[in-house]
């Protein structure tokens, strides 16, 4: 019998290794795993490169991992908000390499290592700073970036609901990254609300098929706050992103 | 000329005015937020968040808030009857894939040919790009919303960006407190000036030559 349900966050993150890429979904607040990069905090791995939109919010999630000294090099769209304190205080002590990639350009690059494309070109960033060094093409008159996939070691999403074959689907805005996510990395271990038997998930309605899906780890939902809202307010509560 | 200046929320009631029914529309975030708020309710407009969201909605009644529901400035937000959500690359394929009619976007500076900056300040900022580049090159029309002269009164309207580059002979319009002015082959044409603005007062505190509305270039 197939059973990916791991026994807790530990136990799915026990073989992450020093200098591992780690995908860490979410978009601000919504889908952020946090019971996840809490685990990989006290699992310990250090030199990641991790990847996610943000860079961390106050003090806990992936903001923690970098007051912790784990993080080797971020990857990330939009590092800044008021709170990503822990982040920005690495990185101007020169502790933290960051690579800024445009969003799309970070999605897509997610998408590529999944579904096995060498490397694309793409019109965004054409012409401006973000393209300095990349091999450049003109197609139909227009100008194009060539961008490589970004492979991750390990992918830690956030879904609502999974079972045990690794099927999952996602809740609201939090499915973001997620399922671009799950497709890009050797390991991909899923946090969930609910764990349902085999075919209680519709069909015609699982986001992310089961064969991205290496473990699924139930945790307890918990009350969350709002966030506060604002790019330059950033976001309050346990929001790690 | 500071008493006919519009306000944001005037420049957004021009801009969404202007959105016609059944427009698939991103608003970026800042300033052109501001335009969902003034769409006119008896048209149906698509309003989409590159984080996964198409038929956003207005922001939720207090107490009503859901934090796996927020919009691209990470602010709880509603979804219309009938809206979808979608993962990060659907997004992104609405975006760069020509899909989405219209951009709104803010602006440090606009050139002559079109050329935007708006997602870097330079210097020793932390750079943060989000989508604002997938926009720029993917939306059928970018529409610029800004403040026309800076707060030292410097023009906005330049004749080549001085700032980081977003995209190249991207924008398509461009609304300000002062004038709507469209980027065209024959240069930008400048209207709508606001009350009291004549069109020479237009010029003199803009960077680059403007052509008016409904004349010619000069020769």
């Amino acid at each position: 019998m197939v059973n990916k349900i791991a026994e807790g966050p530990e136990a799915a993150l026990a073989d992450v290794r020093d200098g591992a890429t780690v995908l860490v979904s979410g978009f601000g607040g919504a889908g952020v795993p946090e019971e996840l990069v809490d685990a990989l905090i006290e699992q310990g791995a250090r030199e990641l490169t991790i990847v996610n939109n943000n860079a961390g919010n106050g003090e806990v999630g992936i903001a923690a991992l970098f007051k912790a000294g784990r993080v080797r090099k971020l990857i990330c769209s939009y590092p800044r908000q008021v709170d990503s304190h822990h982040f920005q205080a690495a990185y101007r002590a020169g502790r933290v390499e960051l690579e800024i990639v445009p969003q799309g350009t970070l999605s897509e690059r997610l998408r590529a290592a999944g579904a096995g494309i060498g490397a694309f070109y793409t019109p965004t960033g054409f012409g401006t700073d973000l393209a300095k060094g990349k091999e450049t093409r003109i197609i139909d008159g227009k100008g194009h970036v060539l961008e490589v996939p970004l492979h991750g070691d390990f992918a830690l999403v956030k879904a609502e609901r999974g079972d045990r074959w690794g099927n999952l689907v996602y809740r609201k805005s939090a499915r973001n990254y997620g399922p671009t996510m799950a497709t890009a990395a050797k390991v991909t271990v899923a946090q969930v609300f609910e764990t349902v038997e085999l075919g209680k998930l519709d069909p015609e309605c699982i986001v992310t098929p089961g064969i991205f899906v290496t473990r699924v780890v139930k945790v307890p939902r918990q009350a969350r706050k709002i966030p506060a809202g604002g790019v330059t307010q950033g976001i309050s509560g346990r929001a790690a992103a | 000329m500071s008493t006919t200046r519009l306000t944001r929320e005037e420049i957004a009631k021009r801009i969404a005015l202007d959105i016609p029914e059944g427009a698939y529309v991103n608003l970026g975030i800042g300033m052109p937020t501001l335009v969902g708020n003034h769409l006119p309710k008896e048209r149906e407009i698509f309003l989409h968040s590159e984080n996964g969201i198409l038929g956003m909605g207005p922001a939720p009644a207090k107490g009503e808030e859901d934090p796996d529901l927020i919009n691209a400035g990470k602010e709880p937000v509603t979804l219309l009857t009938g809206g979808v959500f979608f993962h990060h690359t659907d997004s992104f394929a609405m975006m760069r894939g020509g899909h989405l009619d219209i951009a709104v976007l803010g602006a440090f500076q606009v050139s002559v040919s079109g050329d935007l900056a708006n997602w870097h300040s330079g210097g020793d900022a932390i750079p943060a790009v989000g989508g604002a580049m997938d926009l720029a090159v993917g939306a059928k029309s970018v529409w610029v919303m800004m403040e026309h002269l800076t707060k030292e009164g410097a023009s906005k309207i330049v004749p080549k960006c001085s700032y980081p580059l977003t995209g190249i002979g991207v924008v398509k319009r461009v609304y300000t407190d002062l004038a709507v002015i469209d980027v065209t082959p024959r240069g930008l044409v400048a209207g709508r000036l606001v009350q009291g603005l004549s069109f020479d007062e237009l010029q003199r505190v803009t960077g680059v030559p403007l052509v008016q509305s409904g004349k010619r270039a000069a020769a």
